[in-house]
């Protein structure tokens, strides 16, 4: 079960905030991502707060960038500010974001404990998104973000991207 | 108390800083793609981190000053990161060395830092503490993987402990800063986890077939400001861009 830690987003700002997507993962709007936690409009200007992923995530600036040229056309403007606390978790992807990132072919995170099993390569979990074989195999801790891990598939022989867990 | 809390972050924060350029030195130079890509990973989540932490010093300090002020446009004296961070990247058992001890000591820091009674700290320490813990099974790995190797990757792994070794204790000296943060509450008291630093890095490196080192004589100065000859080097790379066209931005 996906526990999702309630953000608090003025409903009327929802479809504007659908049509910003995560530069890195275009599959992803930035709500099944979760990274924004706060959305409220005050006159002209949407107060929008927003947490990375990783510290360094470089997808940050652009995301926010995104959001200011959303709104634009309808004459608001955009304060984002970051936050870090709480510090966010693979949890507040939404449901929907991970089908739609295992369509894209990158892995789901696993639970906390069988990503432990799998980054240290003790164990052959991870789903590969091509084929649904478990027989995968961790090549790179770190792979193309600095969210995800590089395995490969030894059934459908296809390299694949892992989201790593994090809490 | 404002110009020690300052001093307190940009210690931390001048740490990550010059360690992610040393690792990002490596970028499209790593021994295979695979470490290429995480030593630029490690390098992107530390700067990540000291953007944070500038980005509040710069807040604390109250000048109007930014980020990219504090990272780019100060003197080499201005800067107070420990020598061991600011050591080359003379191979690759000097990379995943120097990261190992870093590391290990990075990670008992970020777990005080999480007590701190500065919300924005603790909040640097929350999210960072996660990238961290990955790091250092990483670096760890490596330091194993080489120790435990042949005989030429032990012998050189051996090397890199045997030089970095002397910039370890620095790791745990407490400036002016230091102590009046700690006293506030604010800041970590590096003593208390000295000892379980110590022995955790040298079981690693029992497990690696690396004779620890036992030499008495350390080598210190860079929180102080007083930084070793490669450090005039490094910031003549990192503040080019921003020397050469003041005030340009991505």
């Amino acid at each position: 079960m996906i526990i999702t830690q309630p953000a608090n987003i003025e409903p009327h700002l929802i479809p504007i905030l659908e049509k910003v997507s995560d530069p890195e993962i275009p599959v992803l709007t930035v709500l099944d991502l979760g990274v924004i936690r706060e959305a409220i409009e005050e006159g002209t200007v949407v107060k929008v707060k927003l947490t990375p992923t990783y510290s360094g995530c470089p997808a940050m600036d652009v995301i926010g960038d995104d959001l200011k040229k959303a709104f634009e056309p309808l004459g608001k403007t955009v304060e984002v500010e970051l936050v870090l606390s709480p510090a966010w978790s693979t949890d507040w992807i939404s449901e929907a974001g991970l089908q739609k990132m295992e369509a894209y072919g990158i892995a789901r995170p696993l639970s906390e404990t069988a990503d432990k099993e799998v980054l240290l390569g003790n164990a052959k979990k991870v789903i590969c998104p091509q084929c649904k074989s478990t027989n995968t195999h961790l090549v790179s801790q770190f792979g193309s973000t600095a969210c995800k891990a590089l395995f490969k598939c030894d059934d459908c022989l296809e390299p694949f991207d892992y989201f790593k867990c994090l809490k | 108390m404002k110009e020690h809390l300052y001093n307190y972050i940009i210690s931390i924060a001048d740490n990550s800083l010059i360690l992610a350029q040393r690792l990002g030195e490596l970028c499209g130079h790593g021994p295979t793609l695979e470490t290429d890509i995480a030593g630029t990973n490690i390098s992107l989540d530390l700067i990540g981190q000291t953007r944070n932490y500038y980005q509040y010093a710069a807040k604390v300090q109250g000048e109007g000053k930014t980020e990219d002020d504090l990272a780019f446009l100060r003197l080499e004296r201005e800067y107070k990161n420990v020598l061991l961070v600011e050591q080359p990247n003379d191979h690759f058992g000097y990379v995943m060395g120097r990261q190992y001890l870093f590391d290990v000591f990075h990670l008992l820091f970020m777990t005080e830092m999480l007590n701190s009674k500065d919300e924005t700290l603790a909040a640097i320490a929350k999210k960072g503490i996660k990238e961290v813990s990955y790091h250092k099974r990483f670096s760890g790995d490596w330091v194993k993987r080489l120790g435990d190797g042949t005989e030429e990757s032990n012998k050189k792994m051996q090397e890199a402990i045997d030089d970095l070794w002397v910039y370890t204790d620095e790791l745990f000296d407490l400036t002016e800063a230091d102590e009046a943060m700690i006293v506030e509450g604010i800041g970590v008291d590096t003593s208390k986890f000295k000892e379980t630093y110590y022995k955790e890095v040298s079981k690693l490196l029992k497990e690696s077939n690396i004779i620890v080192p036992e030499g008495k004589y350390f080598t210190r100065g860079g929180k102080k400001g007083i930084h070793s000859e490669y450090m005039g080097y490094i910031l003549s790379d990192l503040q080019y861009m921003q020397r050469t066209y003041p005030n340009m931005e991505w």
